[in-house]
């Protein structure tokens, strides 16, 4: 059997989550899935996972689990491999899912690849993984006796196979003090003052080194404020000071998503990229017609940031937007 | 206090990634190297630290020898001294972090107690997500990842990390193991001073002991997809009435 550590929110489990159940299902060649689910909402999220795959949902049952405790989650995965003996263990390639299997892989003295994108069944399991944020794949063989991988976010699909629900199986992990050590003891909610979450927009305007100052965003800021969008920056911006490093699209900052992406005066270096790749479409705006981004965007303009982000505004004002 | 920073040489790739012909490393005769900027924040945090309590701030780098520019980097910016632990080929996070649990048992054979240990939340090359963990269980410490905020007082240290809805909050004794992201802190630039203190301050260099590779890298490659060309939608200005034509395409405006 397989065993996949299921993240879950608000009685739903993570897509990432179903995403690294889909992948897993690739390589267990019809033996049994199994599902670990702790904290609350564990219960209303396994009611789900029938229909993914998932054969059995183990729901570890511990007040110490309310809250994210890392090491007390590896403890309750230890606990399964020694009770049920998978084959392989697998989370999502989240924060979280990385963290906690991290911790199960050193508890057990396991080896662990991070971030898989595809694997191949059969002992050693050959897997390929992502580098750099995505932008170099690594084709590998997974060891161990038990083979432990996180799957890499929207990757893979999640996929339905219409299999019966889940049977649940509550249980009861032993911890120790130590183990309950890592925990969040308070969670601070940050209003986002009204701005849209960079991670969230629909649209982003990014402005790079060519911005040229602070003050050089003053004309992107007008235009996400129109289209209700987000300002973003790259590196080079933030270690100049001039914005706050939460503003950071790339591999070291925040992976957006978005319908449009417009990046000014952006040269496109990989790291850059690496948080960019979810967007639907890329338009560069450049002096340079040789910088790298024009040969990773969908569209671009060659001109003047401080010329174009305006005459952009003034276009959508024309037209009737805002 | 004293704190260790674990830091490691990547180069800085620039626009495109280009592979050696046996496809086991990327192509870098023609780049500049650094440290990750998750590191980075984890020196300049360390040097921090020691500025306002006291101590030895050490960092640590596991790679060829040439990472020994990273390290006098890392001195330049107010590290005390340096461990090298030279390996010839990449190796994977269980020998990484076998390696680097070695040194500190050398180092507290030799009288020094590390009382936070900083590593990046994950290799910006590598990315395996694993190594400071490790290394936090073979010693028996705590350890809190992906940390943009660090509060030391009495023994404890608080972190902070960032979620989608707001900040989660740790709070564990030292001695502890912290993996930072960029974000932590605005690291400075080295002075030149800096950089000429960090020509004579003390670095080791030992090899570790090699293993075999729990993951075995078998080969790298790009990912599909490189090296679509733009479509130009015009030069300047002028170019605005097309840029809005794809935001409406794309449903942003009505
Ligand atoms: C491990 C690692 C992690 C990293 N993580 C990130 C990350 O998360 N995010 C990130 O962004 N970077 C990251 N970087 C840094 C990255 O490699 C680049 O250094 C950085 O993205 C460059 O920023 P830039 O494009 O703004 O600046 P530059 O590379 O200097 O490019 C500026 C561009 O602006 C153009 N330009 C100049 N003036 C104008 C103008 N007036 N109008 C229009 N165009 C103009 C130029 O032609 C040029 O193309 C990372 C690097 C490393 C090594």
């Amino acid at each position: 059997m397989t065993l996949v550590y299921v993240e879950h929110q608000d009685g739903r489990p993570d897509d990432a989550s179903l995403q690294a159940i889909a992948l897993v299902r690739e390589i267990t060649g019809g033996a049994p899935l199994h599902a670990l689910l702790a904290g609350p909402g564990a219960e209303d999220a396994a009611a789900g996972l029938g229909a993914h795959g998932v054969a059995t949902a183990h729901i570890a049952e511990h007040e110490a689990l309310a809250s994210h405790a890392p090491v007390a989650l590896a403890r309750c995965i230890g606990e399964l491999i020694e009770r049920l003996s998978p084959a392989a263990v697998a989370a999502a390639g989240s924060e979280r899912g990385n963290e906690v299997l991290a911790h199960a892989a050193a508890l057990g003295d396991l080896p662990l690849a991070a971030n898989c994108v595809a694997a191949e069944a059969g002992d050693p399991l050959t897997v390929t993984r992502i580098r750099w944020g995505g932008s170099l794949l690594e084709d590998a063989r997974l060891h161990g006796p038990v083979k432990l991988l996180t799957v890499a976010p929207h990757t893979v699909e999640a996929a339905e196979v219409g299999a019966g629900p889940a049977t649940l199986e509550r249980f009861t992990p032993s911890l120790a003090d130590a183990d309950l050590v890592v925990r969040v003891v308070e969670t601070v909610e940050q209003s986002s003052e009204g701005g849209v979450n960079l991670a969230d927009a629909r649209f982003v305007v990014s402005c790079g080194r060519g911005a040229g100052s602070p003050e050089g965003f003053a004309p992107a800021e007008e235009l996400a404020a129109l289209l209700g969008g987000a300002v973003g920056c790259s590196r080079a911006v933030t270690i100049a000071g001039w914005r706050s490093h939460t503003d950071q699209v790339g591999q070291t900052g925040t992976k957006i998503a978005p319908e449009v992406y417009l990046a000014c005066g952006i040269s496109g270096a990989t790291q850059h990229m690496a948080g960019c790749k979810g967007a639907k479409r890329i338009i560069a705006v450049n002096v340079d017609p040789e910088a790298p981004i024009i040969a990773n965007a969908d569209y671009a303009v060659i001109g003047d940031l401080h010329e174009v982000i305006p005459a952009i505004t003034a276009e959508l004002r024309k037209a009737g937007a805002g | 206090m004293n704190i260790l920073v674990c830091a490691k040489r990547v180069p800085m790739t620039g626009g495109t990634i280009v592979l050696t012909e046996d496809e086991q490393s990327i192509q870098t005769r023609h780049l500049g190297f650094t440290i990750s900027p998750h590191e980075e924040c984890g020196v300049e945090e360390a040097v921090r630290l020691i500025e306002a309590n006291g101590g030895e701030s050490v960092v640590l780098a596991l790679g060829p020898s040439e990472a020994e520019e990273q390290l006098r980097d890392a001195m330049a910016l107010g590290v005390d001294r340096a461990i090298l632990l030279e390996t010839a080929d990449e190796v994977d996070g269980q020998a990484t972090a076998a390696a680097i649990v070695a040194a500190i048992e050398a180092e507290r054979a030799a009288g020094v107690e590390f009382d936070l240990i900083f590593f990046g939340n994950e290799s910006a090359d590598s990315g395996n997500y694993q190594v400071g963990i490790r290394v936090a269980h073979a010693l028996g410490r705590p350890c809190v990842t992906g940390v943009k905020g660090i509060t030391v007082q009495d023994g404890r240290a608080r972190c902070e990390q960032e979620t989608a809805s707001g900040r989660d909050v740790y709070d564990v004794p030292l001695p502890a193991v912290i993996t930072v992201k960029e974000g932590l802190n605005l690291p400075r630039y080295p002075s030149v001073p800096g950089r000429l203190r960090a020509k004579r301050k003390p670095l080791a260099a030992s090899a570790p002991e090699r293993r075999d590779a729990g993951v075995e890298k078998l080969r790298l490659r790009l990912p599909p997809g490189q090296g679509k060309q733009a479509e130009i939608l015009g030069h300047g200005p002028e170019a605005a009435p097309a840029v809005v034509e794809v935001l409406r395409r794309a449903g942003l405006v009505t």
